[in-house]
């Protein structure tokens, strides 16, 4: 378990999982599921313009998922179509148009496979940087922002009254998601980056009592996911993200199952 | 004061000028400070101004929601907003605290003020883990012993340790309330405090808001549909129907016409003064008609 490829995936899963936990809380307690899933399939585009003008792509991916994100906002200010079938819009305009500029770059023989589901084994250690560079900055705006982010989440108008400045807050906000995921994508692919955010957030929420709680535990899921998902790639031969995903799936399902019990 | 003439003359309300300053206000002479608009150049009162607004106009999707409103609290007082279900009342205070801007008029606060708000409706997300100390701590960082004092002030110091999801709506009320007193505010903004709470807890509220007021000299902006339990702590009431229908102190505003008018006959026979009289009426959208004839009967306003 000492390969330098399999360390590098290691050193890059757990780093994206530590800065994609606080966020992913705020992406559960603000509903913003698909709004992150639209932005992550936008991130195809952003692969596909970068492979053509080889550019570097996370950079090229970071540029288009935030236009993609300030086309949502400016989309979510009409009311006739409601939120969800927006973001389903986009999401799949977003993939249908990056499939295609990918197949008129490269042709067909571009293995999308790669993207759609990422490649944790191929991270470079370019992309080491990239991911504990822009993994720092996330996680110190978030740990900078964490009191209005969360007094926002809880009630909005209440964080407004007492002086929180809402409008830059969600900006930043949305700022750092299209971060994460630029980073992410090259990971776990367009088509799975959103579970690193709400799978762990998601399995610590029915052990949390506070919100800080909430973040610390799905930090130490994500981590530990990644960790027994290359395991069981490595050992079976399976591909890498998709054994992390499923890892997360795994232990939401194990923390949920006591209050699905107490229910009936 | 002048507001005695209001049926004098029919008055086109198409231009959309409604009121003039003088008809809102100044109907009974024992409310002469409340007559006073802003620029009068009359004696100023003794408190200072805590948040006023002058002017508001605000319209969404081409219908005036508000329109030219006045609402001034100073130091000490508390002012109650009354008016019908839809009449622009919670609107209203999301202007005043900044949280819409109106399309016209302006609001002034005092430098660097300290607001406590109480929402209308607070849902917490069942998916964001809260105690009911954290939550009283995201108005202000606060110490333990802080939050316990504050939670006691209102009642809910049992609550400490409790998610906040799993209150009721009166124990939620309280909390809320501990969360803008804990900021130490010098106003305190209160939307419908009382909605969902039994009559007890009403008047046990509206004791701890007049206690508050004494004791700390807070500015209070209480917002209701319900005048009766109210009145005898406000030092002023104005109803609101999307403009101002009238102001004053609460004995007089329970005899103006307009409070009759907005919260039908029972509610005026509930308080039991008075002879029916109106300068304007509402139609159904909320559009403030003239009165057709005049009233009979004679006109008290005393």
């Amino acid at each position: 378990m000492t390969e330098p490829f399999l360390m590098r995936a290691l050193l890059g899963g757990m780093g994206l999982a530590l800065v994609a936990a606080p966020l992913g809380c705020f992406v559960v307690w603000r509903r913003m599921a698909y709004f992150g899933e639209a932005v992550a399939q936008s991130g195809l585009i952003g692969i596909a313009i970068g492979l053509a003008l080889a550019l570097n792509l996370t950079a090229s991916v970071l540029v288009v998922t935030l236009a993609v994100s300030g086309l949502l906002l400016l989309l979510a200010r009409q009311n006739l179509v409601p939120i969800d079938t927006l973001l389903g819009l986009v999401a799949h305009a977003a993939l249908a148009l990056g499939v295609i500029i990918a197949s008129l770059v490269q042709g067909p023989q571009l293995d999308l496979m790669t993207f759609l589901f990422g490649d944790i084994f191929a991270i470079s250690r370019a992309d080491l940087r990239w991911i504990y560079f822009g993994g720092l900055v996330t996680l110190a705006l978030e740990i900078w922002l964490w009191r209005p982010l969360l007094a926002i989440s809880v009630h909005e108008d209440l964080a407004a009254a007492e002086g929180v400045r809402t409008p830059y807050v969600k900006a930043v906000f949305v700022l750092l998601l299209a971060l994460v995921v630029a980073i992410a994508i090259k990971i776990v692919g367009v088509l799975l980056t959103v579970a690193f955010l709400i799978m762990p957030a998601a399995a610590a929420r029915p052990l949390s009592e506070t919100p800080e709680q909430m973040a610390v535990f799905a930090a130490i899921f994500g981590m530990l996911s990644v960790a027994l998902g290359l395991f069981l790639s490595v050992t079976l031969d399976t591909p890498g993200g998709p054994s992390i995903v499923l890892m997360l799936a795994v232990f939401f399902v194990a923390a949920v199952f006591p209050s699905v019990l107490r229910r009936r | 004061m002048d507001g005695r003439e209001r049926q004098a003359q029919p008055r086109s309300f198409a231009a959309g000028q409604h009121a003039r300053p003088a008809d809102r206000q100044a109907w009974n002479g024992d409310v002469a400070s409340a007559a006073r608009g802003p620029g009068k150049g009359l004696e100023p009162r003794a408190e200072p101004e805590l948040i006023a607004a002058h002017a508001i106009l605000l319209s969404r999707g081409g219908r005036a929601l508000l329109q030219d409103v006045d609402i001034e609290v100073r130091r000490g007082e508390i002012v109650t907003l009354i008016g019908p279900n839809g009449a622009g009342k919670t609107t209203l205070v999301r202007v005043l605290l900044g949280i819409l801007l109106p399309n016209r008029g302006e609001v002034r606060r005092k430098a660097d003020l300290r607001v406590g708000y109480v929402p209308q409706r607070l849902e917490v997300d069942r998916s964001i883990p809260l105690t009911v100390g954290r939550f009283v701590a995201l108005g202000r960082r606060s110490s333990s012993a802080e939050i316990e004092a504050v939670l006691a002030e209102v009642g809910a110091q049992a609550l400490l340790e409790r998610q906040l999801n799993e209150l009721s709506g009166g124990e939620l009320q309280r909390v809320v309330l501990a969360r803008a007193l804990v900021r130490s505010p010098e106003l305190l903004v209160l939307d419908e405090p009382v909605r969902g709470v039994d009559y007890a807890g009403e008047a046990e509220l509206y004791t701890l808001i007049g206690r508050l007021r004494s004791e700390r000299g807070l500015g209070v902006l209480l917002v209701s549909h319900d005048l009766h339990i109210v009145m005898a702590q406000s030092d002023r009431v104005i109803c609101l129907n999307h403009h101002v229908c009238c102001s004053g102190v609460p004995h007089s505003v329970a005899q103006h016409p307009e409070y009759a008018r907005l919260f039908g006959p029972q509610a005026s026979r509930a308080i039991g003064l008075y002879q029916h009289h109106h300068d304007h009426s509402h139609d159904l959208a909320g559009a403030p008609q003239p009165a057709a004839a005049p009233p009979p009967g004679p006109q008290e306003f005393k």
